[in-house]
């Protein structure tokens, strides 16, 4: 039996089993500053905002899956020394999805907006970027990647597209200084890079409709986070980039129009054709 | 509460002791003779508001002073102003404020009243070349950009254009390089650093009247929140051990791009550690290193300035904090509080070699003002006679604390069981319940 014929169609389980295996680890051996009772406290918080903006707004009810993926998310990147910060992140993420939209699709993607918010306006929150070590990120990568080729869905052209863009930025930048071949190795064994090429750019339902928007989108988040990093030595810059790119959104949307992306089992039908959605093609 | 705190002073030289002799630290040096150069451990201080930072460096340079020079890379030319020759001492009063301790508690008598109430109450963690002509400089590429003597010290500030031609400047102007030296420099010319190039004023230091090189400061304004530890392996032996405090006003210090991890902390270990904590915490050092692959920082000490608890050593004055580089302390304080809620100092502690530390190491302030210190308790078991039945359950407990400190020290230093219990004497597992018989293997009572 092919591996995908036993994995669940919709990809979102996939990701919730990957973050939640992610998450344990990192609680259980890495030693994140993470208290245990931090990631339910997030999830509650995104479950109830969900429910809560549902019935305020008159939506129609998507089910769990996504405020689950962004309260792993969340907890997996945000650190705190308050109770209430984590909460409150997931509030604004959920919030967000059902405040900021623009032509019926949200605007942020949750768990990067939640993040943001909560480091700009709260004394208590910063992320730890490197906080997964070497053999840490190495598993992260080989699961990740090895899903990918196991089932299609949960392939995405916006993932490769960055993660592209972004080695090749970072090799180009080793060259150049001529600093050892080594520190590639180190930049990419960041466990927020994988969180971030996999499970936050990659979000079908913030990301350009077309194709090409996908990957033009990808390369400028690349591409800004870059100069931040390197140019203005910005810290969490692939953070602050991904936040800064997302308003482009509905301008590409608008210039390189195409079909919506429903999460399968929606009402719409996947499209076939070149402008096909994210995951349902493989990339 | 009865506890006494050790006055472990322990100075980070002794880390030394377990490692192999190294070399420099963020830069190279840079020796006219070719006698062995070493220091042995380096400390830095790091004081970080914004974009301003203050740089003390010290170093236990060992070797004759005539052939001390130095070379660090530094984000911008420097002024005048901007160099300062600070005090060993504060940097030794950092240390002892910071350093891992030992804490006692003394067992009190379980036949008096409040016998239970105390093992309760007992916290458990306490929250946790000058000289060269300059038509030869320009076709080097080089360029001295400023010159002066600070204190006891000749201090050149160096751009180059390329760093074979820095290498080949040095090198002609009588400084010893290291081989590897231009493939290290490169990368900082690349991102148009300076060079900051320092040696010994003898004469200047003789009036000094002190024997040993006192720590260089520097203050600059720079987005680069760094330190260029790459330069220092080009001459390394071996793995280099360096103590980083770094003091910010809004929290704790972490990097950004190397895992910092918590060093092993808060445990009861047996009490005969308080003669061998010179072994011990080396041990569970290199210990934890390993565990983490020598790949990441260990954070030893997180603490307000304002006070501390229990303390090691007393927090440091104002003025003391002020030599050290924090210059905000007049400010007003925004918050309109009293009290020392303005210096968060962070004790982080590497031991970086060229294969695991591929880059410089590079910081984030982080907004995290939890406090953390490495910190091991020794409990004494009350040695008066025991004629209660609370005393004979007291025997049991401590047989059974007794056991999980021998393990857990065997855990954190990797020594084995068999040599702790040994050094433990009557403290020893087994040696306390049921008087002093030890006890029966358990299938000994199984056909009886």
């Amino acid at each position: 039996m092919p591996p995908a014929a036993v994995l669940p169609r919709d990809p979102r389980h996939l990701q919730i089993a990957f973050l939640a295996s992610f998450l344990a680890a990192g609680v259980g051996w890495l030693g994140f500053d993470v208290p245990v009772w931090q990631p339910p406290l997030i999830l509650l918080t995104a479950c109830v905002t969900q429910w809560a903006m549902t019935r305020l707004m008159r939506a129609p009810p998507v089910g769990h899956l996504s405020p689950l993926i962004t309260s792993l998310g969340l907890s997996l990147l945000l650190r705190t020394d308050a109770f209430w910060v984590g909460p409150f992140a997931a509030a604004v993420a959920i919030s967000s999805k059902f405040v900021l939209r623009v032509r019926g699709k949200h605007l942020f993607n949750p768990t990067n907006l939640g993040l943001v918010v909560a480091m700009l306006l709260t004394p208590h929150a910063w992320c730890s970027p490197s906080q997964w070590g070497h053999s840490g990120a190495l598993l992260g990568w080989f699961a990740a990647f090895g899903l990918a080729v196991a089932h299609r869905s949960f392939r995405s052209d916006v993932s490769l597209a960055f993660l592209g863009a972004w080695v090749l930025l970072k090799a180009a930048r080793i060259f150049y200084l001529g600093a050892p071949w080594a520190s590639l190795q180190h930049q990419l064994s960041a466990g927020g890079l994988i969180l971030f090429t996999f499970f936050m750019i990659s979000d079908p339902k913030t990301t350009p409709d077309h194709r090409v928007g996908r990957v033009l989108y990808a390369v400028s988040v690349a591409g800004l986070a870059f100069f931040l990093l390197h140019g203005l030595w910005w810290q969490n810059a692939l953070v602050w980039a991904l936040c800064l790119v997302s308003p482009l959104t509905p301008l590409i949307d608008r210039l390189l129009p195409c079909g919506r992306f429903q999460w399968p089992g929606g009402r719409e039908l996947e499209r076939k054709d070149a402008c096909a959605s994210v995951s349902s093609q493989p990339a | 509460m009865r506890f006494r705190l050790l006055a472990a002073s322990l100075t980070a030289g002794w880390v030394s002791l377990a490692a192999p002799a190294a070399e420099a630290f963020c830069g190279f040096y840079v020796g006219k003779a070719d006698t062995s150069l070493f220091n042995e451990a380096s400390q830095v201080v790091l004081v970080r508001d914004g974009e301003r930072t203050v740089v003390t460096m010290s170093n236990d340079y060992k070797g004759a002073l005539t052939d001390f020079a130095l070379v660090v890379p530094v984000p911008v030319v420097l002024k005048r102003e901007q160099l300062h020759v600070g005090e060993r001492k504060y940097i030794e009063r950092l240390d002892a404020y910071s350093a891992p301790r030992l804490v006692e508690y003394f067992d009190e008598d379980p036949c008096a009243e409040r016998m239970v109430v105390l093992q309760e109450s007992l916290p458990a963690a306490v929250p946790a070349g000058a000289g060269m002509d300059a038509v030869r400089r320009k076709s080097l590429g080089v360029t001295v950009e400023a010159q002066y003597t600070v204190g006891e010290y000749d201090i050149l500030i160096l751009s180059a254009k390329e760093s074979e031609g820095l290498e080949t400047w040095l090198r002609e102007s009588g400084y010893k390089i290291p081989p590897k030296a231009a493939k290290a420099l490169a990368p900082y010319i690349k991102q148009d650093m300076k060079f900051f190039v320092a040696k010994v004023n003898l004469k200047v230091q003789k009036a000094t009247g002190f024997n040993y090189l006192r720590p260089l400061q520097m203050a600059y304004e720079s987005k680069k929140f760094m330190l260029p530890i790459r330069l220092g392996m080009a001459n390394a032996r071996g793995p280099q051990d360096l103590v980083i405090y770094a003091m910010t006003r809004q929290g704790r210090v972490e990097s950004s791009n190397y895992r910092t991890v918590k060093v092993p902390s808060d445990m009861d270990i047996p009490v005969f550690v308080k003669d061998e904590f010179k072994q011990f915490y080396p041990a569970l050092f290199e210990k934890a290193h390993e565990r983490e692959e020598k790949r990441a920082l260990f954070t030893e000490y997180v603490w307000d300035m304002g006070w501390c608890d229990p303390c090691a050593a007393d927090p440091l004055s104002p003025e003391e904090l002020r030599n050290l580089g924090v210059f905000w302390l007049d400010e007003q304080n925004p918050n309109g509080m009293g009290g020392g809620s303005q210096v968060v100092l962070t004790r982080l502690h590497a031991r970086y070699d060229g294969e695991h530390f591929p880059e410089d190491l590079v910081f984030q302030v982080t907004n995290d003002r939890q406090n953390f210190q490495a910190r091991y308790v020794l409990r004494h078991a009350f040695k008066g006679p025991l004629e209660c039945e609370a005393g004979q359950r007291y025997l049991t407990e401590l047989d059974k604390r007794h056991q999980r400190e021998a393990e857990t020290l065997a855990n954190l230093t990797g020594w084995e069981l068999g040599t702790i219990t040994k050094k433990m004497g009557d403290d020893a597992p087994g040696k306390k319940t049921g008087g002093s018989k030890p006890q029966e293997p358990w299938y000994k009572r199984l056909w009886k």
